[in-house]
């Protein structure tokens, strides 16, 4: 059995180039359609990312970032409100981490989506509407200029521009330290479990 | 922060610890899973060699991808046959008791639970499902997780949270004739937003609320989740203790349901209890609630004018836009008269046995129009059984309607059950995103499941109040 410690990084920064993918409300049917969730595994599912944005009913190739060759490389996408909400699926930041994706910033997520990217070590950062609307541009003018987030001070560096952002405490916590795996972490705590198992009137002892 | 409230009492009761990262370490008192989201967490499971911590307090049940017009094996479509076949074997490898079709208690996973009693009061529920929320209408407190937080409940019962906010929805007065639960909780969405509940947990109060059976308060709790907020709940009553005692478990363990009352009593927030925000709804002035777009949140009442993207706030202009051109609708309609191609009556917000009979009464003695699907889809096997010994059934056949096996169905477009091109569809579901019911070019209008039967009957978006109620069924 290995120690599953082993395998978390700590991601305290994440830089590489950008992808602006605007809209509100970009719920996870559409980040990854359930027809492509017939699957008992994550792997393959970075080609289905967006999908339906992105090719039409013959599967040739639409207008959208994700499309374009300038952002073909990118690792961060710039995003705006409530970004991720909808159904619980995991499925959809594995799709977009199989695609590339590293880090997400944007006006806001959706709380499960968040909790689901931070599962997977990848943060979403947060900054006002205004913030990320010039973001966006910038990046679709500079699609090879390099954007660095520092996770821990809530910072994010492009061109000659550092802006503040917002990182859940929590989260930032997790991603600094590298604990955001919490199996091994919760796992080690097995006495207090059973303790607070054995104080609930509804459990019963298990079989 | 909240205090004194359902929402604090259960995460106190249930406080593992607080972890080095912050987050507090909450034991899971019930686990469901489904065949869609779960078999990745077994994998990563038995990549690190650890075992279903306590599969005693785990409960499988198949609804996603099972298709509703036959159910027999091995499944027609492959990749669902492989995910059903990978379910079964993870459940009994690990010994978790599977609801599977051929013990009659199948059904979509937000359905059984509270029939067979395991949804209880007080109880943390999760379920790798966002409608999870549903089981907050008993007073759990219940929420959606992720595949690798399932891996972290399967391998120990528990899970890493941060605490909420609570925002207490009073909703006072009551319903008119011809208003239902569904209509309370798209509206609620429709003022709050779908973003509005980031952050918070809604504790659903007030005369409107009480007032509703455990049915109504599921269908409310159940779209928490399309107002942003992860859990919803309403406190446990005698509505609540009454639907207890019937259940498997409680029927099974005598005794027990003395046992627990003081307990479901005692999570009840008390009458001094903190909130964060409280919003004020006024049951009286409600309408039937349809939406005209692509989100949730663009619901309006059945005679009201479809807002002009350019009369919202600046950040919703541009997603009603593109919702409108999508939708096909101009500011200033009214979303009655809205042509439909497809009625379906079904799904984890709107398919247990009273909203079949209400539907019922509407479609008796009627005919589907000519050019309308419709199909009813029962929530489970138990509703499905109840409902064919009651004569639904036959009045919705009769009536033209398909009659269908349990499952999740046209909710969303993993089975077999899709829309086609672009038709429009009259839908009890809970989500009308692009694509969502199988076809990118699909159009959902939702709305309360009677409303469904009667657009299902004129082939348009309809007031039901319109229609007169037979009185024959049930």
């Amino acid at each position: 059995m290995s120690d599953p410690t082993e395998e978390v990084d700590e991601v305290d920064y994440v830089s590489g180039t950008g992808i602006p993918l605007r809209g509100n409300d970009i719920d996870t049917d559409q980040v990854i359609p359930a027809r492509f969730m017939k699957v008992v595994t994550f792997d393959g599912l970075g080609q289905f990312a967006f999908f339906d944005q992105r090719f039409d009913d013959e599967d040739n190739p639409k207008d959208h970032p994700m499309n374009e060759e300038r952002f073909g490389d990118a690792n961060i996408m710039v995003v705006n409100s409530n970004f991720g909400c909808g159904s619980s699926r995991e499925h959809a930041p594995q799709a977009l981490e199989r695609w590339g994706i590293d880090a997400l910033i944007g006006e806001s997520f959706a709380e499960i989506f968040a909790g689901n990217c931070l599962a997977l070590g990848i943060p979403t950062v947060t900054a006002d509407h205004e913030t990320i609307n010039a973001l966006q541009q910038w990046v679709d003018d500079n699609p090879d200029g390099e954007i660095e987030i520092d996770v821990e001070d809530e910072t994010v560096t492009y061109g000659s521009n550092e802006i503040s952002v917002t990182v859940d405490d929590g989260q930032r916590k997790a991603l600094v330290d590298g604990i955001w795996d919490t199996t091994a972490l919760m796992k080690a705590n097995q006495q207090a479990i059973q303790e607070t198992a054995d104080s609930l009137p509804y459990v019963e002892p298990a079989d | 922060m909240s205090q004194g409230t359902l929402y604090d009492k259960v995460w106190d009761r249930h406080k593992v610890t607080t972890l080095p990262n912050g987050q507090d370490q909450l034991f899971v008192g019930l686990h469901l899973i489904h065949e869609v989201t779960s078999p990745q967490a077994f994998g990563m499971l038995q990549e690190r060699g650890l075992e279903v911590a306590r599969p005693d307090l785990t409960h499988a049940t198949v609804d996603h991808i099972v298709p509703t017009a036959s159910q027999d094996r091995p499944y027609s479509d492959d990749a669902a046959e492989r995910m059903m076949a990978e379910l079964e074997e993870n459940v009994r490898d690990a010994g978790i008791e599977f609801s599977d079709p051929t013990t009659g208690d199948q059904g979509i996973v937000h359905v059984i639970g509270p029939e067979q009693g395991i949804t209880q009061p007080g109880k943390t529920i999760v379920c790798g499902d966002s409608h999870t929320s549903t089981h907050g209408a008993f007073g759990a407190l219940a929420f959606g997780i992720g595949t690798s937080q399932i891996r972290d409940v399967l391998a120990t019962q528990t899970i890493a949270m941060e605490k909420q906010k609570v925002r207490k929805i009073q909703v006072d007065g009551e319903l008119g004739e011809g208003v239902e639960a569904k209509d309370v909780i798209l509206e609620i969405i429709r003022r709050l937003g779908t973003e509005g509940g980031v952050g918070y947990v809604y504790e659903y109060a007030g005369e409107a609320i009480e007032d509703l059976g455990m049915e109504g308060r599921m269908s409310i709790c159940n779209m928490s989740i399309e107002g942003g907020a992860r859990a919803g709940y309403v406190n446990p009553d005698e509505t609540t203790y009454e639907w207890m005692e019937e259940t498997d478990y409680f029927q099974e363990h005598p005794g027990k349901f003395d046992e627990l009352k003081p307990y479901w009593e005692s999570v009840r927030s008390d009458d001094d209890a903190e909130y964060d925000d409280v919003v004020h709804i006024d049951a009286n002035e409600l309408e039937p609630v349809v939406t005209w777009g692509t989100t949730p949140g663009q619901g309006v009442g059945i005679h009201d004018p479809i807002p002009a993207p350019e009369d919202l706030a600046e950040d919703k202009q541009d997603t009603a836009r593109r919702a409108q051109k999508h939708m096909r609708v101009e500011p200033g309609e009214t979303m009655e008269g809205y042509d439909i191609d497809v009625a379906f009556l079904g799904s984890c917000t709107n398919a247990r046995l009273p909203d079949l009979r209400r539907a019922a009464r509407i479609v008796e003695g009627r005919q589907v129009a000519d050019d309308v699907r419709a199909f009813v889809v029962p929530g489970s096997q138990r509703v499905q059984r109840v409902a064919e010994e009651e004569g639904l059934a036959d009045v919705f056949r009769e009536a033209g309607f398909d009659w269908r096996n349990a499952g999740c169905s046209m909710c969303l477009g993993m089975n077999e059950d899709q829309l086609e091109g672009d038709e429009a569809c009259a839908s009890s579901s809970n989500r009308n995103f692009v694509g969502r019911q199988g076809s990118k070019d699909g159009r959902t209008v939702l709305m309360n499941p009677r409303m469904v039967a009667a657009a299902a009957i004129t082939g348009e978006v309809t007031d039901v109040r319109d229609l007169e109620e037979a009185e024959v069924v049930a």
